[in-house]
This record gives C-alpha cells, sequence and structure tokens, in this order.
C-alpha cells in the first residue's frame, strides 16, 4: 500500500519537524516556514516539467493568483485559514486549467514563452486595478496564533506548524499522484507524445491535468507564503520569482519531490547566508548587497556541474542503489541521442 | 528522446539567460526610572552594557536605489562620529541595515531576520511606503520600536493602532499644501497639470495640493507607476491640457524623465517639484546618463535651472549655517564615496534625530522608554521646523521653506512656513527660526 507508507513517512517527518521547530529560535522557524511554503510551489512544479514534460516559466504568477485569492477571501469574507487555503487551491487550479487549455497546444520554448508572458504580465493587474489589489503596497495578511496554544507560543512557531503541515499533506498527495496511473501516463506522454496517444492515452488532456495540478500548488504556496510574510504585493511576484522555482526545481533534481525540498531550503537559505557572511566582512554598500546574488550564482553553477541530475539525483548516486528507476526524469534536459544509444537508454 | 526533451532543454537554457539577465540589472549601485542608576545594564532587546544595535531595511540594490543607497551609510557615518566620541551614555551603536531590494517580501524576510535572529532594539528609518507598510503591523504587534522612517506617508502617523511607529520626513500632506499654496499665490489663474507617483506618496501630495490649489486652475491629472518607465503619454496630455505649471511628486528618476521627455516635446512648463524627487546632484546625474542612453548629451544643471522645490534640512549650499558645516565634517571625515547630496544630508539628519530621541529616553532605557521619549515631544534640531510628535500625532517635521534649483544647488527664496494635514488649516510663516548645531555636533541629553 504506497498511500499508507506515504502516509507513514509523513506522520514520522511531521513529528520530528515539530520537536525541530520547538528547539530552534524564532527566526530559524520563520525560515522554515518560508521554506515549507515554497516546498509546495516547487513540488508543483517539478511534476510539472519533470514527469510531464512541459515547461512552465509562469508558476510565480500563479502563486501570486493564490496569494491575492487568499488574501480577498481573509480580508473581505474572513475566511478561517483552513478554509482560504483550499479556496486558493481551487481559485488557482481554474486559473491554470485556463491556461493548460492554451499551453497544450505549444511545445518547449513556446509553452515556456506563453508562461513567461504570465509571470511578467499578471503582477501589473495588481497596479490597473489598485482599488482591489492595493497597487504596489499590496494588502497585508495576518493571521493569529490559535487561543489554545496559550499566549506566550511564538507566532512564527505556528507558521512553521502550519505550512510544515501543508506541505506534507501536499507532499504526500503528489507522491501518490506521481506513482497511480495518472503519474504513469504522463511519464508515457513526456518520453514519447506519439506512441502515448497511439496507446490510448488522451495527450491534451494529461497536460492540462499537470498544469492544474501544478498551479494548484503554486496557488497554495503563495497563500502561505503571504501568511508567512504578512503581505501580497506585486513586487513579490516577479518574474525573479517564477525562475527562482524553477532553479529549485532543477537544483533539487527535476521530478523529484524530495529534489524540490533540497532546492527550497537553497532557495530560502543560501541567499541569507550569503548576505551575513558579507555582511559580518565589513563589505561596504554595493559590493555586500551584489555578493549574495552573484555567490548564489556561482553556488548554482557548482552544484549544477557536480550533481547534473539535481542534489536529489546526487545524493541517490552517492548513497542510493546503484540504478533508481526513478532517476529517468533528468533525461528530460538532455540531449538527444544517436539512435543506437538511444535505444540502450530506453531500457533502463 | 524527440525532439519536445531537446525544446525544454533549449527553453531551460533561454531561462537561465533571463534569469542571469535579471541578476545583472538593477545593481546600482522614560528612563526616569532606571535614568539614575549609573551602572550600565542590558535594559532591553538589542542592548548590552557597551551596545546597542538597530536595524533597519534599505534598497542598497534595485530601481529605488540610485541616491536611496546613500541614506543608511550617511547616518551611519554619523553614528560612527557618535561612537568616537563617547557613543550615547558610553554604549556604541550598531547599525545593521539589510537590503529589502525595495520588495515588500524580503521587506518582511529581513525584518524577521533582523527582530528574532539579531535581536535589534529597535527598527530605524525603514525606507519606502510599500515596502514598509509590509512590517508595520508585526512591529506594532511585537512591540519593537519603529522609529523615523523613511517615507513620508501619513499613515505612519496612526498612534492609536501602530503606537510604536513615527514618521521623521515632511509628511506628503503638508508638503502638497505648502507647495500649493505658493502656487495659488505666485501662478494665480495659470493652468497647472499634476504629475505624480500612482501610490500613496502620490496620492498624499495631491491631497494637500487639492486642499489649496483652486479645482477650476487643475486641467491635467496624469499618474505614473513606477515600474513603468514610459512616461509619454502622460507628458502629451500635460502639454496638450495647456499645463502652464506642472507640479511633480515624482522620485527622482521620474523628474528626470519628466524634464527630459518635455524636453522632446519642446514643452516648457514652470516645474514645482516635491523635496522627495528634487535633489539637483542626483537629478543631474541621472539626466545626464539617461540622455546619453538616449544618445544624446545634456547638461544636468542647465536641466534643472529654475526647478521650485521645497526643503525642510538647511540648504547645502548655505555653507555658514552651522549644521550644514556639521554635515560637511561628519561627510569628509567618514563618508567620502559618496558627494555631500541631499540623500547624505536626510541620512545625516536623521541619525541625528534618533541619537537626540536616544539620550531623551535615558541610561538604561526599555523599548517603552524611547516611545515615551519620542510622544513627550522632542526638541527641534537639524530641521527647519518644529516636529509634531506627541502622544496623539506621530508625524515628524512640520514645515518647508520654498526653493529654487539654481547652478546646480538649492536656493531658498521664502520663509520657513508650517500647517497641518487638515484641508483646512492655513499655511503659516514660522517665526521660530532654527537652533545652531551643537559645537560637539552631538545632541545634549
Amino acid at each position: 500500500m504506497t498511500l499508507l507508507r506515504h502516509l507513514a513517512v509523513a506522520i514520522v517527518v511531521a513529528v520530528i519537524l515539530a520537536l525541530i521547530s520547538v528547539q530552534i529560535g524564532s527566526y530559524r522557524d520563520y525560515q522554515m516556514a518560508e521554506v515549507a511554503a515554497y516546498v509546495v510551489a516547487v513540488a508543483g512544479l517539478t511534476l510539472l516539467i519533470g514527469l510531464s514534460g512541459q515547461i512552465s516559466v509562469g508558476n510565480g504568477a500563479f502563486m501570486a493568483v493564490g496569494g491575492y485569492g487568499g488574501a480577498l477571501l481573509m480580508i473581505h469574507l474572513n475566511w478561517p485559514l483552513e478554509l482560504v487555503l483550499l479556496a486558493s487551491v481551487v481559485i488557482a487550479a481554474v486559473s491554470g486549467a485556463i491556461f493548460g487549455v492554451a499551453a497544450a497546444r505549444l511545445r518547449g520554448p513556446y509553452l515556456a514563452g506563453a508562461t513567461l508572458m504570465l509571470a511578467v504580465a499578471l503582477p501589473t493587474l495588481a497596479d490597473q486595478y489598485a482599488g482591489v489589489f492595493g497597487g504596489d503596497q499590496g494588502l497585508s495578511v495576518t493571521i493569529n496564533t490559535p487561543a489554545f496554544l496559550g499566549a506566550t507560543f511564538p507566532p512564527t512557531r505556528w507558521l512553521a506548524w502550519v505550512t510544515c503541515a501543508a506541505a506534507l499533506i501536499v507532499l504526500v498527495l503528489l507522491a501518490n499522484l506521481g506513482r497511480s496511473r495518472i503519474g504513469r501516463s504522463w511519464r508515457a506522454v513526456r518520453d514519447d507524445e506519439v506512441a502515448a496517444s497511439l496507446a490510448g492515452l488522451n495527450v491534451a488532456r494529461l497536460q492540462i491535468l499537470a498544469f492544474v495540478v501544478s498551479a494548484a500548488c503554486a496557488g497554495l504556496g503563495g497563500t502561505l507564503l503571504a501568511v508567512v510574510t504578512g503581505i501580497v504585493a506585486p513586487g513579490a511576484y516577479t518574474l525573479t520569482l517564477s525562475i527562482g522555482l524553477l532553479t529549485a526545481a532543477v537544483l533539487g533534481g527535476l521530478g523529484s519531490l524530495l529534489g524540490a525540498v533540497w532546492g527550497s531550503l537553497v532557495l530560502v537559505l543560501v541567499p541569507s547566508y550569503l548576505t551575513n557572511v558579507a555582511a559580518s566582512h565589513g563589505l561596504s554598500g554595493a559590493a555586500s548587497s551584489s555578493i549574495p546574488i552573484a555567490a548564489y550564482g556561482v553556488v548554482l553553477i557548482i552544484v549544477m556541474l557536480v550533481f547534473p541530475a539535481g542534489i536529489q539525483g546526487g545524493l541517490r548516486r552517492l548513497f542510493g542503489p546503484a540504478a533508481p528507476a526513478a532517476a529517468v526524469p533528468i533525461n528530460v534536459l538532455r540531449r538527444r541521442r544517436p539512435a543506437s544509444e538511444h535505444q540502450k537508454e530506453g531500457t533502463t | 528522446m524527440r525532439t519536445p526533451h531537446r525544446s525544454v532543454l533549449a527553453a531551460v537554457a533561454g531561462v537561465a539567460v533571463v534569469a542571469l539577465m535579471a541578476a545583472g540589472c538593477g545593481s546600482s549601485g522614560s528612563g526616569s526610572s532606571s535614568g539614575s542608576s549609573k551602572t550600565l545594564t542590558a535594559s532591553a532587546p538589542g542592548i548590552t552594557a557597551s551596545t546597542i544595535t538597530i536595524g533597519s531595511h534599505q534598497p542598497l540594490t534595485g530601481v529605488a536605489a540610485p541616491g536611496y543607497d546613500e541614506i543608511a551609510p550617511a547616518a551611519n557615518a554619523y553614528f560612527q562620529y557618535v561612537n568616537a566620541h563617547g557613543g550615547i551614555y558610553g554604549r556604541k551603536i550598531v547599525y545593521k541595515y539589510l537590503n529589502d531590494q525595495y520588495d515588500p517580501t524580503i521587506t518582511s524576510t529581513v525584518v524577521h531576520q533582523l527582530v528574532l535572529q539579531d535581536n535589534v532594539y529597535a527598527i530605524f528609518n525603514g525606507l519606502g511606503t510599500p515596502t514598509h507598510l509590509a512590517v508595520v503591523k508585526y512591529l506594532n504587534s511585537s512591540k519593537v520600536p519603529d522609529v523615523f522612517v523613511a517615507s513620508g506617508c501619513e499613515c505612519w502617523n496612526a498612534p492609536s493602532t501602530y503606537p510604536e511607529t513615527f514618521g521623521w520626513q515632511l509628511d506628503y500632506v503638508r508638503e502638497g499644501k505648502i507647495l500649493g499654496n505658493y502656487i495659488k499665490q505666485h501662478f494665480p489663474g495659470k493652468k497647472v497639470g499634476y504629475f505624480y507617483q500612482d501610490d500613496e506618496f502620490g496620492m498624499d501630495g495631491v491631497k494637500g495640493l487639492d486642499y489649496e490649489i483652486p479645482k477650476s486652475q487643475v486641467v491635467a491629472r496624469e499618474s505614473y507607476n513606477p515600474t513603468v518607465t514610459n512616461i509619454a503619454p502622460q507628458v502629451t496630455a500635460l502639454k496638450a491640457a495647456g499645463a502652464q505649471v506642472v507640479v511633480s511628486f515624482s522620485v527622482p528618476a521620474f523628474t528626470a524623465l519628466l524634464r527630459l521627455n518635455s524636453l522632446k516635446l519642446n514643452f516648457n512648463p514652470q516645474l514645482v517639484v516635491s523635496d522627495v524627487g528634487s535633489d539637483p546632484i542626483t537629478l543631474a546625474g541621472l539626466l545626464e546618463s539617461f540622455a546619453k542612453q538616449g544618445g544624446t548629451t545634456v547638461q544636468g544643471n542647465e536641466l534643472t535651472e529654475g526647478i521650485i522645490t521645497d526643503g525642510y534640512l538647511p540648504s547645502l549650499g548655505d555653507t555658514s549655517n552651522s549644521w550644514i558645516k556639521l554635515m560637511t565634517m561628519i561627510h569628509s571625515k567618514y563618508l567620502t564615496k559618496y558627494p555631500l547630496d541631499g540623500n547624505v544630508a536626510y541620512g545625516i539628519a536623521v541619525g541625528y534625530t534618533f541619537v537626540q530621541a536616544m539620550l531623551k529616553a535615558g541610561r538604561n532605557p526599555t523599548r517603552q522608554d524611547l516611545i515615551d521619549a519620542i510622544n513627550k515631544g522632542m526638541p527641534q534640531g537639524v530641521s527647519v521646523a518644529p516636529y509634531a510628535y506627541s502622544s496623539s500625532n506621530h508625524n515628524g517635521i512640520t514645515g518647508a521653506y520654498m526653493a529654487v534649483i539654481k547652478n546646480g544647488a538649492l536656493v531658498p527664496t521664502g520663509p520657513v512656513q508650517v500647517t497641518d494635514t487638515s484641508p483646512t488649516g492655513a499655511v503659516t510663516t514660522y517665526t521660530g527660526g532654527q537652533p545652531a548645531a551643537p559645537a560637539s555636533g552631538i545632541p545634549s541629553p
């Protein structure tokens, strides 16, 4: 029973995370919450690229859809957090479906271009309709720590609990989805669309479904991030965010949910760590503020050189069984090989 | 492996190029209870026997960085001076300012880091309206003093909802009223056009202008979005409406764009610009670099000549002024990498105000002591007009003088005027004058 096994692992991880959150300081709790919010969004993206073979540079826009949707529901309708989170999944899934219908006709760079447009264009809507979305300064989102935890319970620990719980639920669902009939169909479509459709799979419908799932995850991640940072603003959902998500997915290892966790950890912790290092070495002004960006780039290059299959792929190679079947997704990024070699690869 | 996979690879490569480009641009560049005790104690978070650690969020890279990235180093230069001359009751100020790139989400993260990890005593001079709005609730619910926000938004003046938050610079409503009053008196019957940033900054300014300028005189109201640099449509509309006077509530980059676009259309209205967007040195530099990008050369100072603006700090051109002497000394000793422009003067001035407040808060202050000290009112110091601070008002500087830019320097043209933020409150001449800077350069407790 795959579902039971995933659930058991998730419960053990939840207990460990809860214990960690109590041990570490308030700011580490805050970072933990940030990482968990990103994990949700990156997991959806890694599934889209790694399993269904479609690429999206626009998942930041779906995060914005979820974030703004959630914020508006909280501000105007005072919905409780759990309903808001569910609603943001639905809202983002619907927008993902609409976009997915269009995207199903596009391939490779054209699909990337279309999603890129979404990432660039959508945040400007907030400025166009400033009355609803609060313009440049956005909308503020606050959640209260439930009373039963007591007045002295650190608010950031509560944030960490909420976001980690949501992330674990999403990871369990996605892990099952990936191993289900749908997941297998996605892999079939990814590896050969013609063969998949000859085998009776509805390629377009499967691709749209993958888009919907990844948009729903991005929407939930967006709402969680809004809850953690306390704000939704167009400045948060720029192209940089979309590319950051893609970076995290590739860095962690495309198609691997654990990879999404590694990628999110790098996304959140490396820039903050580097900023502190730069500041503590007394570098001044422009230098200390530019070094983290440059060093981040260096880290990315090194990781990709050392672990071309992402961090998770690298860990598998170092510690795992010799040739795990799940390492296939990185094929998406491999160059086309001569037919003979191609044949061999197909058999692994 | 069929073609779709190869195209995915191409797409990822393309995205990586975009990412590198995105990373590349945007780089610029009441202490009464404890006051009697003699020994210095760790009386509050961020305070030890030898240091006071404060934090801030600043745009050190990104769109808002040019000019504004000088403010925190300038404040820090003043703190270094104070530290070298005895500190605050013997404690040295440690000023940790983090880069938020003018992005509210990053602001939230860095402020959480400063409060939770670096354990700062207060957030000082956090820069920007949209950015600081992202953290004002958090700071107030965590009871962290949030002093002298670097933004003139009226929103910081809310003592009942935001008891920890204090504005500092002349708020945009007051500034709008002072500029509007000047236009009403000096350009009666002339057609007036507004050009303003489409957020609280611009809208507060327009609110103040509308309190003073008769509605019938205003022929055009054009706003801009700070992320869209093409403002030709707005400038064309201002010209088409026949505006003879254009009032601009804009950041420096957009004041420069307004000037260059007007030049291109051979449209030469009298420009009246908010203090925020009129620093002559910053403007001249921006004008020259924008023109260079467009393939022409201009003399920055020629293009700023005659711009009407206002100032709430002493004019940098007034070299005999004791405050300007102090700023020049701090600048030459601790901050030679930047020119002594309006941003550097701003940083030193707000740093001075913080030291004033900390000295008032007592020898071993709690966080509340700093709030109480400011609520009791602050003596006028580096600004030309008094502060509004009281327990029911958290606005800072209340007035300014009118000035005109001549040869790249601000030349005051009138007396200091003060007003309030109400629709009917009159703009009156302030006769109180300004106290001289202390000889030591450090305020007396």
